[in-house]
């Protein structure tokens, strides 16, 4: 996880990690991209590396970078990030309901507009769908 | 908990999520049929969804925005293909522009929900498709870049205080 957070930490990092979602780049060929020297950007690519985040690979005198080269794990990341986002509108759907039958007995109240404001407490236990993987 | 159970299809790339609730089916489709209250939970706490157009019939649209933090804005569409009030509802969720138009280049997913009477209360099954494996691909791009960019920006905010 501390690794994962470094290796975000930084915005050459994420932005290499964006150029190679797309296709395999070589590491001469990022490091022309950038203002720095060919072994800071392997510095970089070797943090993403270790943090699991992108696959080197060593082709003729190229090494080739490629963010994730598992389909299955691409696949089972997107499903993973969908869940989180529907745990937590679940969480929230849940809250409302809740709200609302607390609300309904004590009679007056059946607008549900005033609910509104108390409603941020509420929500923050859901805590969103965080970096969390 | 709430959630029941979650399935993964991988090679499909579908994501079943059962949920079970103790309000029954009617307050729960409210919750999709009302916009007032389904901008309270559609959007994150920090990126509240505020609906414009809602238009939950056959064909009919809806588009919405999120809100960040800083203001900025991150547009919705979903293009309705069938509505059974109130259990049962079809739709592709997608992205805007900032002309609030569909974004073509952006992916899609195919959503279905179910309510169904159950113990009492209700459940609701919510059947969420990516329509491509490119476009999978292309949302687990954005989502890492998100969380990414969340997790650096509550760095920033650990950081200053």
């Amino acid at each position: 996880m501390d690794r994962l957070f470094h290796a975000l930490a930084d915005a050459t990092r994420r932005d290499i990690l964006r150029r190679c979602v797309r296709g395999e780049l070589s590491v001469s060929r990022l490091a022309a991209a950038y203002p720095m020297s060919f072994a800071a950007v392997q510095k970089h690519v070797t943090v993403l590396e270790r943090a699991g985040l992108v696959a080197k690979e060593r082709r003729g005198r190229e090494q080739l970078v490629r963010t994730d080269p598992d389909a299955v794990g691409r696949a089972r990341q997107a499903l993973d990030e969908l869940e989180s986002a529907w745990r937590a509108r679940v969480d929230r759907m849940s809250g409302l309901l809740e709200d609302d039958t607390d609300r309904d007995p004590d009679g007056g109240n059946t607008t549900g507009r005033n609910g509104r404001t108390s409603r941020t407490n509420g929500t923050s236990r859901t805590n969103g769908k965080g970096p969390e993987r | 908990m709430t959630v029941t159970s979650v399935d993964k299809d991988v090679d499909r790339l579908i994501l079943t999520v059962v949920a079970d609730f103790t309000a029954p089916v009617e307050r729960v489709w409210k919750l999709w049929a009302d916009p007032r209250l389904l901008e309270r939970w559609w959007g994150p706490p920090n990126y509240p969804a505020t609906f414009e157009e809602h238009d939950l019939t056959p064909g009919g649209g809806v588009t919405y925005y999120m809100t960040g933090p800083e203001g900025e804005k991150y547009g919705g569409w979903w293009r309705v293909s069938s509505v059974t009030p109130p259990t049962g509802l079809e739709f592709t969720d997608g992205f805007s522009g900032p002309d609030g138009k569909p974004n073509p280049e952006m992916p899609t997913t195919s959503v279905r929900l179910t309510l169904t009477r159950h113990d009492g209360g209700t459940r609701m099954e919510l059947r969420s498709a990516f329509d491509t494996r490119e476009q999978m691909e292309q949302l687990a791009e954005m989502g890492m870049v998100e969380g990414m960019t969340q997790a650096i920006g509550q760095m920033d905010a650990l950081l200053a205080g």
